[in-house]
């Protein structure tokens, strides 16, 4: 690869430790910087370089295969090691990518949302936020995980909670998120001393052959399975789990939400995969029936349910959420039929739907930011007064539904198509319905804002007014982004073809 | 000339008349459209002669490449070249025949109907049929409207059944060729797949088959007088031709042509328009055609392209006659016409010639073809459909062919004392029935005919033996003679005014009729069942909200001890899950 030879190798080989340990140096030194906008310039510069480095590391990763980095020199077994494979080099760098588009948009949504002497606070949440999602994902060790998994949990409580300024609930919303996550953070851990029982190990790989050398293990392994299950489910808001979701997604602070709803669940779904493939496996009977009768149902009764629950929604970012545990369905059901296309098109939904929901999100705010709009009646005439924000959530919003040429149209036919090769025709036919809901509640926003006249007030009408340049670019990037995957889907679709077949071998 | 410019060569003569056509259409000026008219089909016919090669099998140009697709627009073999001749012919016939008619609608759609037409039978692949497939459809619709306001209808029903056999032939086509590795080459085309069994069927609609054929009797009649003579030339002649070509020899065409043959006669006996009679009468002698394509032997299938050739002439002879009586007199229906003969004897003369030659008299040139189809037919003895077509031939002379003139002309003296016909009507007229007298004269004139029949002949037919001779006249005799017994014992059914029904009831009347009812029905039902229904679907709804809105139970905020005991219950059944599984 030509442009790998533009990266130092030092920042190669070291990347994955990098990649987790600049963001937690610099969250301690930005809770620290006085001002509130060097802290913004911190974080911006923090996530620009870890952006860099995140396709740095996904280019190598394509480059070299996988690779271990052993943290502090110390040899597996006992240190800690890092990972670098097909399935986490591209969650790496949509971490980094979306931490470094909602810093951008960040810049004039937290002078309108957060009090000038929360900000620095703020950023060095913002930051910890990134460094526990990276951790988590980069990590080859089990109880590492969960510490990341509780960084990250924790600094993200205290983000929706700094949505008070402008929404009390989120206090509640953020209190909500703290009990339950708590409960999820705690059901995992449960389930990783199980297996550290049963395997004396807590290396992941080491787990995985062990594991397997067992035929699966004891019951002991069973209960861990139980226990990582429910509590990623938790974490990663599979229905009926989800309560969390909508009340932390509608308070919290716009940017937190965008970043929130295109990364937190990403990577708990990457750990799930990562758990119930890698370190478990499917060919252990008590792994393949809970897949099939458990994530599949849940993941199909909750888009079912969540998607009629965001019909009938009001608040806009509420619907919004709902959406997204719909979403979440999708990628459940990809898991569960657990061939190698349909894991594969669960994974590029993962891809998929952080680009698109991602710029809903951002859109939604910079609608807050001039309109202060939450409700669906308030979009009336958004066509006409911030026409170009209005543009890329339209975008988004078709890709949302599976429009061709768009995000959501490769995932879905993806996922349409490993559905009917493995013979599972019913599960066609709720992507099918499910994306007619989806039409339905992001078709009725459309119609209120292209066809219904801008409201009055004082007796004139709204006048146009755009959103700032800052947000307008993080947005349309992501508009944009989601076109492009449209067109021109084949890398995205290798790389998730890839993942899969790290998981599930070729074929 | 075709070696000064080579490029003639390359294309479809056609092609000149539909573009003389899409001028015609912005030409305001009267004569010029006129010349138009008559002086293009003859170029064109000129052209045909000067590319025709007798000593090569086939000339072929204009090959054009769309990706995998090999179009070749420009094909001139024997059996193409006669209907080309023909449909030239046909078009400066047409044109003479409407001078007097000042209309661009009717002067630019009846040349590229005519370019269409030609375009048609010259196409050597079957993409190009199916776009000029659909462009005589297209074209000709506007010669059935001008025929008034109760046309329109009738036009629209055309334009539908002619289109829906024009896609019937592209997916046929599409599915026969890819069946054959994407060749689209049109040639014989067989039953053998699902996509010859789709063209064959689109063909059969344009053709006529039993069932398929009340497009015709619906739409001519309905057309303007100038219309009708257009429209009676090419349409059907252009799908015999596609017969011939893609499914000569194809036995179920012998049946099916004997059955078309015969049926129309009964439609002929009621019917009062003189017009609808003459579209049953065509039918019927599209069964002749159809039949002799099904025995498809080199006698029969001359047989047929020589009958095609006659049949457009004699037919349009009668089809003009009865219009020159609508032209002086106002009407076509037989009740309100008789004894015109003494106020228009040409056209009487005309008609007679149209007659006689469609009877199959000696010295006229229907004699000579329709005794090659039937002498094919025996030839590969096919006896009960032999007995079909003549039974078919004797009732149509009786019914048709001596009933159009006889109450046009004879008959009944209506009264009426008009004008003669206008001389551009009469030299068309004459043209025509010269051209069917000429092509029958035993010293020399039938060898013409011959000479344009497509296929070698094992031995040239002689018609004038004194068997068959005596035969066909026995026939006409005996036909003759039980059309006065009928008048005699007025056995013979007055003309009447009335409306004669045919499968075009079924969706005309009936199905307008079921839908009505239909209609009626379900407002009656919904009206009954209001209360319950919206009963119904508001409880629904209601319990959608309820279940599903902000405040219902599966959206609002749910108490976090609430989720805490969701999950242990979750827990629980993801553990029996995992224990229950081996």
């Amino acid at each position: 690869m030509a442009l790998l030879n533009y990266f130092p190798d030092w920042l190669l080989v070291h990347g994955p430790g990098f990649l987790m340990a600049l963001p937690l140096l610099m969250a301690a030194v930005t809770a620290l910087l006085p001002n509130k906008r060097i802290g913004w310039i911190s974080t911006f510069i923090v996530t620009a370089i870890l952006t860099v480095t995140a396709f740095g590391i996904a280019l190598y990763n394509i480059e070299v295969g996988t690779f271990i980095y052993k943290m502090g020199g110390w040899a597996p077994p006992h240190g800690i090691s890092l990972y670098i494979d097909a399935l986490n080099a591209p969650l790496v760098l949509l971490v980094a990518l979306m931490a470094f588009i909602t810093v951008i948009y960040a810049l004039p949504a937290t002078i309108a949302e957060i009090k000038p002497n929360k900000r620095a606070p703020f950023y060095a949440a913002f930051l910890l936020c990134i460094a526990g999602l990276l951790g988590m994902v980069v990590t080859g060790d089990a109880f590492n995980v969960f510490v990341f998994l509780e960084v990250s949990s924790i600094s993200t409580y205290t983000l929706v909670a700094m949505g008070a300024a402008r929404d009390r609930r989120a206090l509640s919303a953020a209190y909500n998120y703290l009990i339950l996550g708590s409960i999820g953070a705690t059901f995992f851990v449960i389930g990783i001393g199980f297996l550290y029982m049963e395997t004396g190990t807590l290396n992941m790989a080491d787990m995985a052959r062990i594991l397997a050398d067992l035929d699966g293990g004891s019951r002991v392994a069973k209960v861990a399975f139980g226990f990582i299950i429910i509590g990623l489910g938790l974490k990663l808001a599979m229905f009926p789990l989800h309560t969390w979701l909508p009340g932390a997604y509608a308070h919290s602070p716009t940017p937190v939400t965008a970043f929130l709803a295109s990364t937190a669940t990403k990577a708990a779904l990457y750990l799930l995969l990562r758990f119930t493939f890698f370190v478990f496996d499917p060919s252990f009977a008590y792994v393949a029936d809970v897949l099939m009768f458990v994530l599949v149902g849940l993941g199909v009764i909750g888009m079912l349910f969540a998607s009629l629950t965001a019909i009938f929604q009001t608040d806009v970012r509420r619907m919004l959420a709902f959406s997204s545990v719909a979403q979440v369905g999708y990628m459940l059901l990809g898991i569960g039929i657990a061939t190698t296309a349909s894991v594969a098109a669960g994974y590029l939904h993962i891809l998929n739907h952080a680009i698109i929901k991602g710029g809903l999100f951002l859109a939604l705010g910079a609608m807050w930011y001039r309109f202060g709009i939450t409700r669906m009646e308030d979009f009336r005439g958004l066509g006409k007064t911030m026409p170009l924000t209005m543009g890329a959530f339209t975008i988004s919003g078709l890709s949302l539904i599976g429009v061709p040429f768009t995000a959501g149209f490769v995932s879905k036919i993806n996922l349409a198509g490993a559905a009917a090769d493995a013979g599972w025709w019913w599960a066609v036919g709720v992507i099918m319905l499910t994306s007619i809901l989806a039409l339905v509640y992001i078709g009725r926003l459309l119609l209120i804002a292209y066809f219904q006249s801008p409201p009055e007030v004082d007796g004139a009408v709204v006048k146009r007014n755009e959103a700032p340049l800052a947000m307008l670019i993080p947005i349309w990037t992501l508009a944009i982004l989601s076109i492009v995957i449209g067109i021109e889907s084949d890398l995205i679709v290798e790389a998730s073809v890839r993942a899969a077949e790290l998981l599930l071998g070729a074929g | 000339m075709i070696d000064a410019i080579p490029l003639l060569a390359e294309i479809n003569p056609g092609f000149w008349v539909i573009l003389a056509g899409l001028i015609c259409a912005l030409l305001p000026i009267g004569s010029l459209r006129k010349a138009f008219v008559i002086a293009v089909p003859l170029i064109a016919g000129v052209l045909i002669f000067q590319l025709h090669d007798p000593t090569q099998a086939a000339r072929l140009g204009g090959v054009l490449q769309f990706g995998p697709v090999e179009l070749t627009t420009f094909r001139l073999d024997s059996l193409s070249l006669i209907w080309a001749y023909l449909f030239c012919l046909a078009g400066i016939i047409n044109g003479i025949y409407g001078l007097h008619e000042k209309c661009r609608i009717t002067d630019s759609s009846a040349l590229i109907y005519t370019g269409a037409a030609i375009s048609g039978v010259l196409a050597g692949d079957m993409i190009t049929l199916f776009i000029m497939w659909e462009l005589t459809a297209i074209s000709s619709v506007f010669l059935i409207w001008k025929g008034g306001e109760q046309a329109y209808a009738a036009g629209i029903r055309y334009l539908a059944i002619q289109v829906l056999s024009g896609v019937m032939l592209l997916t046929g086509a599409i599915l026969h060729a890819q069946a054959n590795g994407g060749d689209f080459t049109f040639g014989a085309i067989g039953l053998d797949s699902p996509g010859g069994w789709l063209m064959l069927l689109a063909m059969g609609i344009k053709c006529g088959f039993p069932m398929l054929h009340m497009w015709m009797q619906d739409a001519y009649p309905k057309a303007s007088i100038t219309g009708t003579v257009i429209l009676a030339s090419f349409t059907t002649k252009f799908a015999i031709y596609a017969l011939a070509r893609g499914f000569a020899g194809e036995g179920i065409l012998i049946w099916v042509g004997a059955i078309m043959a015969i049926f129309p006669i009964a439609f002929a006996i009621v019917e009062n328009d003189l017009r609808r009679i003459l579209s049953y009468s065509i039918n019927s002698q599209l069964g002749f055609m159809v039949a002799g394509i099904g025995v498809g032997s080199a006698m029969a299938l001359n047989g047929v392209a020589g009958h095609v050739f006659v049949n457009v002439l004699a037919k349009g002879l009668l089809f003009m006659s009865v219009g020159a009586v609508m032209h002086r007199v106002g009407t076509a229906k037989a009740s309100e016409l008789g004894g015109l003969f003494r106020s228009m004897p040409f056209s009487t003369g005309f008609a007679l010639v149209g007659a006689m030659t469609l009877a199959a008299t000696p010295l006229f040139a229907g004699f000579i073809t329709k005794a090659f189809i039937l002498t094919a037919v025996i030839e590969e003895h096919h006896y009960v459909p032999f007995v079909l077509l003549l039974l078919g031939a004797a009732g149509m002379v009786g019914f048709a062919e001596i009933k159009v003139p006889y109450s046009a002309f004879f008959g009944r003296d209506s009264g009426r004392r008009v004008k003669e016909a206008p001389w551009n009507m009469h030299l068309a007229m004459g043209i025509a029935a010269f051209i069917c007298v000429y092509l029958a004269w035993p010293f020399g004139g039938y060898a013409q005919l011959y000479a344009l029949m497509p296929f070698e002949m094992k031995y040239a037919y002689k018609p004038y033996t004194v068997d068959h001779v005596a035969f066909q006249l026995q026939l006409l005799f005996g036909v003759l003679f039980a059309f006065n017994l009928f008048l005699r014992w007025k056995r013979y059914r007055a003309p009447q005014r009335a409306e004669v029904l045919d499968v075009d009831w079924l969706y005309r009347r009936m199905g307008l009729n079921v839908s009505l009812w239909a209609s009626a029905m379900w407002t009656r039902l919904s009206a009954v069942t209001r209360q319950q229904r919206n009963r119904f679907l508001g409880t629904a709804g209601r319990k959608f909200y309820q279940t599903f809105s902000p405040a219902g139970a599966a959206s609002e905020a749910t108490p976090s001890g609430l989720a805490a005991v969701l999950t242990a219950g979750l827990l629980f059944i993801v553990l029996m899950v995992a224990y229950i599984a081996r």
